[in-house]
């Protein structure tokens, strides 16, 4: 299939939709660590041990690898593209003033991400799959104390809402632009969008950073 | 007015330029901005300098010529106006000015302040047209367009073609110019019938003249002259998404 400039975008929506999709869902999971701490131990260990011995799970994670990956290499490449397309600088440039400056910034928001992604997997992911975790009263891997040892250091904390911020700028402009790239052109639903848009941006990043915070401060 | 510019001056296509001062000491702040490169143009002319090129036709906003990059933006402070339709009260006395030429891989300076913008008579030329037998004009009443889907259609087509849209994108992107057309014709039922070939020529040409891709920044609808929407842009994905899905 030739690739134009609107299919390539195509493909940046909807695995940027996918993983919106998949960060309700992980913001959901981790909710369970602001439960008392007993219980949240040996229910988010179960929870965590519920998904990775399913089937079904194990394949949307696969899916999620891959939108990830597509989603970074395309970005790749239209930045590659556009870069070619403007060639020469203004001596003196003002197109800032016409529009916000994280819709002009994607690239650099979505590296921050990027790189908070590979010091997360390296914490969490690579240690819960790989690496030796003791086994809380149940029998499933303490991934729980795992993660409230990480966030009882100040400065990861810091950093983590840091990547937080960075994540709900990059939604913000990425959730609306997927809608328009995918053809949302009624005024009516394109409004409602940008509404939901906004909240949906808010309400994720909000609830990432506050967890940590949260475990921080009060556990 | 004293005003201080800085111009970018270059011999014609291919040849380096730079950026070059030059002062005007008594403008009149009615003057419009082309009037006051008029100025410029006469005391050059004076002094034996080869005159500053710059494209202009109509002057009242209309054409589409004039445009070029005041002071980092298209047409200048002013939003949604061309060049000419800029006067020089939008600016102070002592002001230093930068004028440049509209960039992007695919505008090509062909000297000083003129570009070469065939790219978008090339995508018009790619698909921007219906084809019907014209013949005897037929009854104006057999096909009916209500009003408020003519105003739609006509929203769209009121694009002159300046590319201020490509020149303001930081992907040099010619989206806004090509959903135009693409609105324009596809609300239409005489455009209705060619509305999937037409798309997908359009943006193939899009493609090929090297613009870059569309981000949604939105800064393109900003410094419009005739303020086209860039919901025409989503229009456009729509109708590409649905072409490219049902093509056989």
């Amino acid at each position: 299939m030739t690739q134009t400039t609107l299919t390539r975008k195509i493909w940046m929506a909807l695995t940027g939709l996918f993983l919106c999709f998949f960060l309700v869902i992980h913001l959901l999971g981790n909710l369970q660590l602001l439960l008392p701490a007993a219980e949240s131990q040996l229910q988010f260990n179960a929870y965590s041990h519920l998904l990775s011995g399913n089937i079904l799970i194990k394949i949307i994670s696969w899916v999620l690898y891959a939108s990830i990956l597509a989603h970074v290499i395309y970005a790749i490449i239209i930045t590659a593209a556009n870069t070619r397309a403007r060639k020469v600088k203004y001596h003196y440039d003002r197109r800032g003033s016409a529009s916000k400056w994280y819709s002009r910034n994607m690239g650099l928001l979505g590296t921050v991400i990027f790189i908070f992604l590979v010091i997360h997997f390296r914490d969490f992911w690579y240690v819960y799959k790989f690496g030796q975790l003791p086994l809380d009263a149940k029998g499933n891997k303490d991934l729980y104390t795992l993660v409230t040892e990480v966030y009882s250091q100040g400065w990861y904390v810091a950093v983590y809402v840091i990547c937080m911020v960075a994540l709900c700028y990059h939604l913000l402009h990425g959730f609306f632009s997927a809608a328009r790239t995918l053809g949302v052109y009624h005024p009516k639903y394109v409004r409602w969008i940008k509404a939901l848009g906004w909240i949906y941006s808010v309400g994720i990043c909000a609830g990432f950073a506050f967890i940590p915070v949260y475990v921080h401060f009060l556990k | 007015m004293h005003i201080r510019l800085k111009i970018w001056r270059q011999e014609e296509a291919g040849s380096p330029g730079r950026m070059e001062s030059y002062e005007l000491k008594e403008v009149n702040e009615d003057m419009s901005f082309l009037e006051m490169l008029d100025v410029l143009n006469e005391q050059l002319m004076r002094q034996g300098v080869r005159p500053v090129e710059f494209d202009h036709d109509c002057r009242e906003g209309i054409c589409g010529q004039c445009g070029v990059m005041i002071n980092g933006r298209p047409h200048g402070p002013l939003k949604n106006t061309t060049t000419c339709q800029l006067h020089m009260r939008s600016f102070r006395d002592g002001q230093e000015i930068y004028i440049e030429p509209f960039r992007a891989a695919a505008f090509p300076v062909k000297c000083d302040l003129k570009v070469d913008r065939s790219a978008l008579d090339r995508i018009i030329q790619a698909g921007g047209f219906i084809s019907v037998n014209t013949g005897q004009a037929p009854e104006a009443n057999t096909t009916r367009i209500a009003s408020p889907l003519a105003e739609a259609a006509f929203d769209a087509a009121a694009c002159i073609g300046c590319g201020a849209c490509v020149a303001v994108c930081k992907n040099s992107s010619a989206a806004l110019f090509t959903s135009a057309k693409v609105t324009h014709l596809a609300l239409l039922p005489q455009g209705k019938e060619e509305a999937q070939d037409r798309v997908l020529h359009l943006v193939n040409q899009m493609d090929a003249e090297g613009f870059g891709h569309c981000t949604n920044t939105e800064a393109c609808e900003v410094e419009c002259p005739q303020e086209i929407s860039v919901l025409h842009i989503a229009r456009m994905n729509w109708e590409f998404n649905k072409a490219h899905i049902l093509r056989r």
